[in-house]
C-alpha cells in the first residue's frame, strides 16, 4: 500500500540575482507502507530538498505530495526528520531532547517518561538520560535525534544523510542500529545519502538521482536477505547490485562536473 | 630533549602544561611591577609623571578613608549600570528580532548601522544640550554607546541559530510561536550573555570620556581633577580601580554563565 506519494514534483528556487535554478524537475515517486526507501545521488543533485518537500518545510513549485493520501502543506509530526548536522537542543539533556515534541504535544509527564524510557533504550543510551548534549559523541548525538523523531510516533522517518558526519565505524554501528530498530517498529523510512554501500545495505529499494536538476534516473529493487548485516557488503550480491548503481551515479557524477 | 619541548611550546593552537603557563603569566606580572620600580625609585622619571607603587597604594588608603573613592566608584558603578541595563533591556529582545525575522531587520538596521559608526563622544555636546551636565546625560551616552552595538552583535548571535534547529523542532510538531520561544531565544542566550559581557567593558569607555567632559564625581572626574593638581598618585589610582572593578565584572559575568547557562560550551 502507498504510504508516501510525490507526483510531478517540481522546485525550483529564484535566488535574488541571477536566473532561476532548477533544483528538482518533475520527480515522480512512491513509497509503500513500512517500506524502507534510499535515495542515492551525486552531490548537489537536489536531494536534501526532495526530503525537505516532503517534511514540508519547502513548499513545490508544481507538482503533488500526499502522505496517506493527505497532501503535505506544512511540517508536521507524522514526518520525524533526522538530519546531517547535529541538532540536538544544546540547553536541553538527552531525556528533554527525546521529550521534546511529546511535551509540545502536550503528553502527561508520566507516559512522556515511558516513551522517553523506551526509546533511549532501544538506541542503547540508557545511563545518559540526564547528558547535555556538549557531553556526547557523534555518533551519540544521532541516537538521541532518533530516539527523538521515533519518540513522536511519526508515519515516516525522514533522514537526511543522517550518518554522514561520522566516522566509518561508527556509521557502520549506526546503521546496524537503525536495521535493528526499523525491524522493531516497522516504521516507513526515506533516507537520503550519497554512500552507495549503505543505500543498498539500508533500502528495500533504491532510487537513484541525476545530477541536477533532479530527477529519479532508476529504480533498483534491493531484494537481499533481511536482517542484513555490515558483512553483506562484501557478499556477490551486493558487489553485483553495487556495480549497477555505481555505473548509474558515474555517469551523473561526470556529468555534473563538466 | 629540552629543545623538543621549547619546539613544543612555540606550535601554535597546542596546549601547554599549566605550571609553564602560570609560570610565564607571574613572569611577566612581576616584571612589569619590577620595572614600574625601577623606573620609579631608580629616579629615572619624575615622580610627578610616575608615582611609586607605594605611593599608589597610599592614596588608596587616603582615597578610602577620605570617602572620596567609595563616593566616586559608587557614582560611576551606578551610571554603568543604569546605562547598561537599560540599553540590554531593549537591545536582546530587539537584536533577536532584527537576526531572525527580516522585516525587523529592514527596519532597524539601517538605522543601527548610521548609528553605530557615530562615536558616542561627538554626540556629548549634543546630549548636554539636550539632558544637562547631571547623571543623565553620563546614563544617555552609555546608553547609546552600549545599545548599538549591542543590537548588531545579538543579531549576529541570533542570525548564527542553525536554521536546522529550527526546522527540526517543526518536523517535532512545533508552530511558530514555540519555535521563537523555546528554541531561537534558548539557543541565543550564551551568546547574548557573551555580548553582555563584552559590551560592559565598552561602557567603562563611554563613561569616562563622559566623566572627563562634564562631571562633579565619578571615577573619570576623579582622574581628571587629579591631573589638574598633578596628583599621579591619584590618577592611576583612578585608573587601578577601574581596571579592577572591569575584572570583577568579567569574573561575575563568567561565573553567571557557567551557573546559568551549563550546558553551553565555552565561550569564545
Amino acid at each position: 500500500m502507498t504510504k508516501l506519494k510525490l507526483d510531478k514534483v517540481t522546485l525550483e528556487f529564484f535566488p535574488r540575482t541571477g536566473a532561476p535554478v532548477l533544483a528538482l524537475d518533475d520527480v515522480s515517486l512512491e513509497v509503500g507502507e513500512q517500506e524502507f526507501a534510499v535515495i542515492v545521488g551525486p552531490s548537489g543533485c537536489g536531494k536534501s530538498s526532495l526530503l525537505r518537500l516532503v517534511a514540508g518545510l519547502v513548499e513545490p513549485t508544481r507538482g503533488a505530495i500526499t502522505l496517506d493520501g493527505i497532501p503535505v502543506t506544512r511540517p508536521g509530526k507524522d514526518r520525524g526528520m533526522v538530519f546531517q548536522s547535529y541538532t540536538l537542543f544544546p540547553w536541553l539533556d538527552v531525556r528533554n531532547n527525546v521529550e521534546f515534541g511529546l511535551r509540545i504535544g502536550g503528553i502527561p509527564a508520566d507516559k512522556r517518561r515511558h516513551i522517553s524510557d523506551h526509546f533511549i533504550k532501544e538506541v542503547g543510551l540508557e545511563g545518559f538520560e540526564s547528558a547535555y548534549p556538549k557531553q556526547l559523541s557523534g555518533g551519540m548525538m544521532q541516537r538521541v535525534a532518533l530516539a527523538r523523531a521515533l519518540a513522536n510516533d511519526p508515519e515516516i522517518l525522514l533522514m537526511d544523510e543522517p550518518f554522514g558526519a561520522l566516522d566509518s565505524q561508527t556509521r557502520s554501528l549506526m546503521q546496524e542500529l537503525l536495521l535493528q530498530i526499523w525491524q522493531h517498529s516497522q516504521k516507513t523510512v526515506l533516507f537520503i545519502t550519497h554512500d552507495i554501500d549503505e543505500a543498498i545495505l539500508l533500502g528495500d529499494r533504491v532510487h537513484v538521482m541525476t545530477a541536477r536538476p533532479g530527477r529519479i534516473k532508476e529504480r533498483v529493487e534491493i531484494d537481499l536477505a533481511r536482517p542484513r548485516h555490515v558483512d553483506l557488503l562484501t557478499s556477490p550480491e551486493f558487489i553485483a547490485i553495487k556495480r549497477r548503481i555505481m555505473g548509474l551515479i558515474h555517469d551523473e557524477a561526470v556529468r555534473a562536473m563538466r | 630533549m629540552h629543545r623538543s619541548r621549547l619546539d613544543a611550546y612555540a606550535a601554535p593552537k597546542k596546549e601547554i602544561p599549566r605550571s609553564v603557563y602560570l609560570t610565564v603569566s607571574a613572569t611577566v606580572g612581576v616584571s612589569v611591577l619590577l620595572l614600574w620600580c625601577l623606573l620609579s625609585y631608580g629616579g629615572f622619571v619624575r615622580s610627578d609623571f610616575l608615582p611609586t607603587p607605594v605611593e599608589v597604594l597610599r592614596a588608596g588608603v587616603d582615597g578610602i578613608q577620605d570617602g572620596s573613592l567609595a563616593v566616586n566608584t559608587a557614582a560611576s558603578v551606578g551610571e554603568i549600570m543604569s546605562g547598561f541595563i537599560l540599553a540590554s533591556i531593549l537591545a536582546v529582545p530587539l537584536g533577536i528580532l532584527m537576526g531572525s525575522f527580516k522585516i525587523a531587520e529592514a527596519a532597524i538596521e539601517p538605522v543601527t548601522n548610521f548609528i553605530r559608526y557615530l562615536p558616542v563622544s561627538a554626540l556629548i555636546p549634543l546630549l548636554i544640550l539636550w539632558v544637562g551636565i547631571g547623571i543623565e546625560e553620563k546614563v544617555t551616552v552609555i546608553f547609546i554607546g552600549t545599545l548599538f552595538q549591542q543590537l548588531i552583535l545579538v543579531a549576529d548571535v541570533s542570525r548564527n541559530v542553525s536554521s536546522d534547529l529550527l526546522d527540526v523542532s517543526y518536523t517535532l510538531g512545533a508552530n511558530r510561536r514555540t519555535v521563537v520561544t523555546r528554541v531561537l531565544i534558548p539557543a541565543t542566550l550564551p551568546g547574548v550573555v557573551d555580548t553582555l559581557r563584552v559590551t560592559l567593558g565598552w561602557a567603562w569607555t563611554y563613561l569616562v570620556i563622559a566623566e572627563f567632559v562634564a562631571a562633579n564625581k565619578g571615577l573619570g572626574y576623579f582622574i581628571l581633577n587629579s591631573e589638574r593638581g598633578l596628583f599621579t598618585d591619584r590618577i592611576f589610582l583612578g585608573i587601578a580601580v577601574i581596571g579592577l572593578l572591569g575584572l570583577i565584572t568579567d569574573q561575575l559575568f563568567k561565573l553567571l554563565r557557567d551557573w546559568l547557562l551549563p550546558w553551553a560550551t565555552e565561550s569564545r
